[in-house]
């Protein structure tokens, strides 16, 4: 299969991306990890007149935590990345459950966490454990930069709200109030395929007590579904086994899963209060050991 | 200097945009002139014949493509030959040496890790990048490692098999090759 005709550029700055996607009118896609990209242009679902490659612009490549504790992620950021950074279990503990559970490990050889969140893709798994973070892209064009929180970053499927002379050039989570605990869990038929259903859990301690918390859903609905209502219950609380229930019913009601090949509404709705009774009844236990 | 046009197509239009790349592919530098649309997978298998590299799905699922990039496995299918400008490829082809095949290829060679060998090549390169960062692999992370290649015919159980005992044949090599050294 090929794509269809496009020319290519490879700039060496950020600067340079973002004229060259102005000059582009909207004719143009970045190219980032390409796993996404390079599939669907081969389809044809993305006939691009000219490929902005971001490979080549050094410094993008970073993760970590700012000295005040806010954790950015670079727009060249591999999953595999953070699937063997052996330190972001305990700072990011929702994203280093996550990273392993990506597609399959050639193709997080060369995804980036930035590129799937720009892929807007329903079914991406970043989406909803960036939401769950409380997160936001920065983008870059050509009068500065802004931040967008993941909540508000997509607006459709396969689609985001970035202008169309705007680079994405990072993702950041903020400091926690307090510990950061959390997990993902997603149930899939084998590796490599998109979620049946992806929960992301996120929550900040201040010794027991929940400071924040925040839930996110994938393949459970048209888009990523943040269901902060759920997690915001459990606000002000100790983890129990009734507030636990409590939010894993109301994330089950928040989902808005359909019946296909890969189960019934019912029975996805069902994996989606497991799976955050899982996460929960898990950090209750480590919490409370720690106390 | 070789024109890479024909791997895309016979007729190529005039305003066709056209990219000069230099790639070093199983240790031999190249320096090819591409349409920017072409995929690795074209250029290894119709530009430099190298047929080793085989596509299945061309979907980005089953691996059968896959090479090292700079020593990390890529599907070849679903990456631009312009991005490998300056880089360094090693396809199946570059696995044997002169003094015989790889430790890898001996693996599936005595642990029968194929059988129609569609997938071998890349789950050899695989494997292979694997090796080079963990000698000593436990079954799970094989295991692990290998499971965005899709097999067919076997099973797995060979594949994982040969990928152990090339991998004890290697540490093995290694500590004679340390041991013989001055
Ligand atoms: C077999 C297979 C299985 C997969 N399974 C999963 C899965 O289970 N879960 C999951 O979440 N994902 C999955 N994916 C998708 C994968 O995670 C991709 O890596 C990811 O969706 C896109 O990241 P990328 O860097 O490859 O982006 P690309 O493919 O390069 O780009 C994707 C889109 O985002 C745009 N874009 C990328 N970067 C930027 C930027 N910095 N600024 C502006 N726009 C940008 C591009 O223009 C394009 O439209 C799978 C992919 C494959 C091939
Ligand atoms: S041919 Fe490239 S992944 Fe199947
Ligand atoms: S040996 Fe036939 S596909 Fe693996």
């Amino acid at each position: 299969m090929y794509p269809a005709r496009f020319s290519y550029e490879a700039p060496e700055t950020i600067e340079a991306a973002v004229e060259l996607l102005g000059g582009a009118r909207g004719e143009a896609r970045v190219l980032a990890g390409g796993q996404s990209l390079v599939p669907m242009m081969k389809l044809r679902f993305a006939s691009p007149e000219t490929l902005i490659d971001i490979n080549n612009i050094p410094g993008l490549a970073y993760h970590g935590a700012d000295p005040d504790g806010t954790y950015r992620i670079g727009a060249l950021c591999r999953h595999v990345d953070l699937e063997k950074d052996g330190d972001l279990g305990t700072l990011q503990p929702t994203m280093a459950a996550a990273a392993p559970l990506i597609a399959d490990p050639i193709v997080r050889m060369r995804g980036t966490v930035v590129g799937s969140l720009c892929h807007a893709d329903p079914q991406g798994d970043w989406a909803s454990v960036m939401g769950a973070l409380g997160g936001s892209v920065v983008a870059q064009g050509p009068n500065g930069r802004r931040s967008i929180p993941c909540v508000d970053f997509v607006d459709g499927p396969f689609q985001n709200v970035l202008e169309p002379d705007e680079l994405a050039i990072e993702a950041f989570v903020p400091a926690p109030v307090g510990t950061r605990a959390g997990g993902y869990l997603k149930l899939e038929r084998r590796v490599g395929d998109f979620a049946t259903v992806g929960v992301a859990v996120s929550v900040e301690f201040s010794g027991t007590q929940v400071t924040r918390a925040g839930i996110g859903l994938t393949g459970v609905g048209a888009s990523t579904i943040c269901a902060g209502a759920a997690a915001e219950m459990l606000v002000g609380e100790e983890l129990n086994g009734d507030n636990i229930a409590r939010a894993a019913g109301h994330a089950a009601e928040m989902s808005q899963p359909r019946s296909d090949h890969r189960g019934s509404e019912a029975y996805k709705r069902h994996i989606v209060a497991t799976f955050v009774t899982r996460i929960l009844s898990s950090l209750q236990r480590t919490t409370q050991e720690v106390a | 200097m070789t024109s890479l046009f024909a791997a895309v197509t016979t007729e190529t239009p005039v305003d066709t945009p056209i990219r000069r790349i230099t790639v070093t592919v199983n240790g031999k530098q190249h320096t090819l002139d591409v349409e920017p649309r072409l995929l690795l997978a074209h250029l290894i298998r119709q530009g430099l014949e190298l047929t080793g590299t085989h596509t299945g799905c061309d979907t980005t699922h089953c691996g059968a493509c896959t090479v090292l990039i700079d020593g990390s496995p890529v599907k070849s299918c679903t990456m631009f030959a312009v991005q490998v400008d300056g880089h360094e490829v090693t396809t199946v082809e570059g696995l044997a040496s002169a003094s015989g095949l790889h430790p890898i290829q001996e693996g599936f060679r005595d642990e029968h890790g194929l059988q129609c060998g569609f997938c071998t090549p890349g789950m050899m390169l695989t494997a292979k990048a694997l090796l080079d960062e963990n000698p000593d692999p436990t079954e799970d992370e094989v295991r692990w490692a290998l499971s965005g290649n899709l097999c067919r015919c076997t099973g797995y159980q060979n594949i994982v098999k040969s990928v152990l005992v090339a991998a004890a044949r290697l540490r093995a090599k290694d500590n004679v090759e340390e041991d013989e050294a001055p």
